[in-house]
C-alpha cells in the first residue's frame, strides 16, 4: 500500500501520482493521511485503484472520477464526485452541497447526510444517501438514480428530465414538474440492487418513487426546432 | 467569495488563546478573500466602563489629544489605548453612544469602528496575516470573536468597506455573499435617518439590522426579517455581547461549517478553518440549515445551542 501525507507532500504531487496510475499498475491501494479539509483531493483519476482518505476533505473531492474506488473516512465539502464518469466514491460522514453534480456514471454513497442540491443535473450517476438530502436535490436531473434513505428537503427534483428518485422518508416539497410515481416491480429490483451497492439496511418496499411529469417546455413537441 | 470564522468559547481556560485561535482560523481562509480583513473580539467588561474602538488614517495626529477631547464630552475619565491605526477609548458606562455621535463633529477624521461594553473591532485593507499582525490580534484574550477576510464585489477595497460592521452596542455583523437590492434599501434607510457611509452592500445589511432593532425588533427578529427583505446571497454571522448568531439565506449557496465540543462552538466558511482547533477530531461537525437563525450565548441557560427561530 502507498501512503501519502498530504500536509507534508502537497496536493499537486498527490494528484499527479494518482493520475499517473494505469490499468496495469501494481500500486493499486493508496492511503492519504492529513487531508485537513483540503480541496480537490484525488481528482481526475482514471485507473482501477483504491484510494482511502483518512479524514475530512474540502471542495471537489474525487471530481471527474473514472474507474477508481475512493473512500473518504470523514466528511466531504462542496461538489464531491462532481462529474464522475465511473467508479465508486464512498463518504463515511456528511457531504456538503451539490454532491455528485452532473455525474455521468459510477456510484456515490454518502453514509451521513447530503446538503442542498445533491445530484444537481445528474446524467447517469447512481447516488445513495443513507441520511437526508437538502433542498433542490436532483434539480434538472437528466438520468440515473438518487436514493434517499432519510428525508428530502424542499423542491425535490425541480425541472427533472428522466432520472429516478427514491425516497424512504418525507419529502418537504416537490419541485416544478416532479411527481410521485408508481413503484413497479422493475423499480423494486433496481432499488434493491442500489441499496445493496450502497450498503443500506433498508427494504425497497419502504420507498416512494418520484420522477418527471414531462409537462415543462422542453417536453412539448410544439417547442421543438 | 469572502471567508468567515467565528469562535465562541464555553471553556474559560481557552480565553487567553482566543485571539491566537481566531488569527490562525482567519489566515487559513486567506484564499477566500485577499482584499481586507477584520476581527471583532469580545472580552471581559465591567459595569463601570464602556468602550469605543476608533480608527484614523492619520493616527499620530488624531490620537494625540483624542482622550482629552473625549473627556470634555463625556465629563469623566477617558483612557486611550492605541493599536496601530486603531485605538480603544475606555469611557464611563453609559457615555459611549453619546461620544460616538459627538466625535463626528470634534474629530471628523476619526471613524468609530465599534462601541459597547466589551466589543472591539479591528479592520484594515490587506491580507489576514498582515492585518492580524498590525493589531497583534494573536495576543488578545476574550470570550468570543468573529473574523472576516474580504473578496470585494460590491464596493471599493477600503477600511470602511472591510468587515465586521458595527450594528449597535456590542453588536457586529460579517457577511459572505452579495446583496442585490442594497441600493434601493440604502435610500430607504437613509430616508429613515440611518447613517450609512459607503457604497458597500454589507453596510446596508448592517444598517438594516440596526434600523429594525431601533424599531423594537430583537436581533433574532431582525435576522428573521432580513430573510424576507434582503435580496441576494448571504451568510451572516453576528456577534452580540454574550454570544454569536448565524443565518444563511434560503438558497444557501455560500458555504458554512460549524463545529461544537464541550469547549467551544466554531464557525468556518470551510472545514479547513477549523482543523487546528483543540479536539476537532471528535467535535460534532455540521452545516447550519438554510433560512434558520441560530444563536449561542453565555446566557443564564446553559443550553449550548439555542435556536432563536
Amino acid at each position: 500500500m502507498q501512503t501519502y501525507d498530504l500536509e507534508a507532500e502537497g496536493l499537486r504531487g498527490l494528484n499527479s501520482a494518482l493520475q499517473a496510475q494505469t490499468a496495469e499498475t501494481n500500486q493499486t491501494s493508496w492511503e492519504i493521511v492529513n487531508p485537513r479539509g483540503s480541496h480537490a483531493v484525488a481528482v481526475g483519476l482514471d485507473a482501477p485503484i483504491e484510494v482511502t482518505v483518512k479524514g475530512s476533505t474540502g471542495y471537489y473531492t474525487a471530481g471527474m472520477n473514472k474507474q477508481a474506488t475512493i473512500h473518504v473516512e470523514g466528511s466531504a465539502g462542496p461538489g464531491v464526485a462532481e462529474n464522475m464518469m465511473s467508479g465508486i466514491v464512498v463518504i463515511d460522514g456528511d457531504a456538503s452541497q451539490y454532491a455528485g453534480a452532473t455525474g455521468h456514471g459510477g456510484t456515490l454513497v454518502i453514509k451521513g447526510n447530503a446538503s442542498s442540491r445533491c445530484g444537481i443535473s445528474m446524467k447517469g450517476i447512481d447516488i445513495v444517501v443513507h441520511g437526508n438530502v437538502g433542498h433542490m436535490s436532483a434539480f434538472m436531473a437528466q438520468s440515473g438514480n438518487l436514493v434517499v434513505c432519510g428525508d428530502a428537503g424542499d423542491a425535490l427534483g425541480d425541472s427533472i428530465y428522466e432520472a429516478r428518485l427514491f425516497v424512504r422518508g418525507s419529502v418537504k416539497s416537490l419541485g416544478a414538474d416532479c411527481i410521485e410515481k408508481e413503484m413497479r416491480p422493475e423499480h423494486i429490483e433496481i432499488l434493491r440492487d442500489l441499496l445493496e451497492k450502497g450498503g443500506c439496511d433498508a427494504k425497497p418496499e419502504e420507498f416512494k418513487r418520484y420522477g418527471s411529469a414531462r409537462q415543462l417546455y422542453n417536453f412539448k413537441i410544439d417547442n421543438a426546432y | 467569495m469572502c471567508g468567515i470564522v467565528g469562535l465562541f468559547l464555553k471553556d474559560k481556560a481557552l480565553e487567553p488563546q482566543l485571539g491566537a485561535l481566531l488569527t490562525d482560523m482567519l489566515i487559513t481562509m486567506t484564499d477566500r478573500g485577499p482584499d481586507s480583513a477584520g476581527i471583532a473580539i469580545y472580552n471581559a467588561s465591567d459595569a463601570a466602563h464602556a468602550r469605543l474602538t476608533v480608527q484614523s488614517e492619520t493616527p499620530d495626529a488624531d490620537f494625540a489629544d483624542l482622550a482629552e477631547k473625549a473627556q470634555a464630552i463625556v465629563g469623566g475619565p477617558v483612557t486611550l489605548s492605541r493599536r496601530d491605526t486603531h485605538a480603544v477609548l475606555t469611557v464611563p458606562a453609559g457615555t459611549a453612544e453619546a461620544l460616538r455621535h459627538a466625535l463626528r463633529d470634534v474629530a471628523p477624521t476619526v471613524r468609530v469602528m465599534s462601541f459597547g461594553d466589551s466589543l472591539e473591532i479591528y479592520k484594515e485593507v490587506g491580507l489576514p496575516r498582515d492585518v492580524a499582525a498590525r493589531f497583534d490580534i494573536a495576543s488578545m484574550s476574550g470570550t468570543h470573536g468573529i473574523g472576516h477576510t474580504r473578496m470585494a464585489t460590491e464596493s471599493a477595497v477600503t477600511t470602511l468597506g472591510a468587515h465586521p460592521f458595527n450594528t449597535g452596542p456590542d453588536q457586529c455583523l460579517v457577511h459572505n455573499g452579495s446583496l442585490s437590492n442594497h441600493n434601493v434599501l440604502r435610500r430607504k434607510l437613509q430616508r429613515e435617518g440611518i447613517h450609512i457611509e459607503t457604497q458597500n452592500d454589507t453596510e446596508v445589511g448592517a444598517a438594516y439590522l440596526t434600523w429594525k432593532m431601533q424599531n423594537g425588533a430583537t436581533l433574532g427578529e431582525a435576522l428573521e426579517a432580513s430573510l424576507d427583505d434582503l435580496d441576494g446571497f448571504f451568510n451572516f454571522v453576528v456577534g452580540t455581547k454574550d454570544g454569536f448568531g448565524v443565518v444563511r439565506d434560503p438558497i444557501a449557496c455560500k458555504p458554512a461549517v460549524m463545529a461544537e465540543t464541550d469547549q467551544y462552538v466554531a464557525f468556518g466558511s470551510e472545514y479547513r478553518a477549523l482543523v487546528n482547533l483543540p479536539g476537532i477530531e471528535t467535535a460534532r461537525v455540521w452545516e447550519p440549515e438554510p433560512a434558520t437563525v441560530y444563536f449561542w450565548t453565555h446566557g443564564a441557560t446553559e443550553t449550548p445551542s439555542k435556536k432563536a427561530a
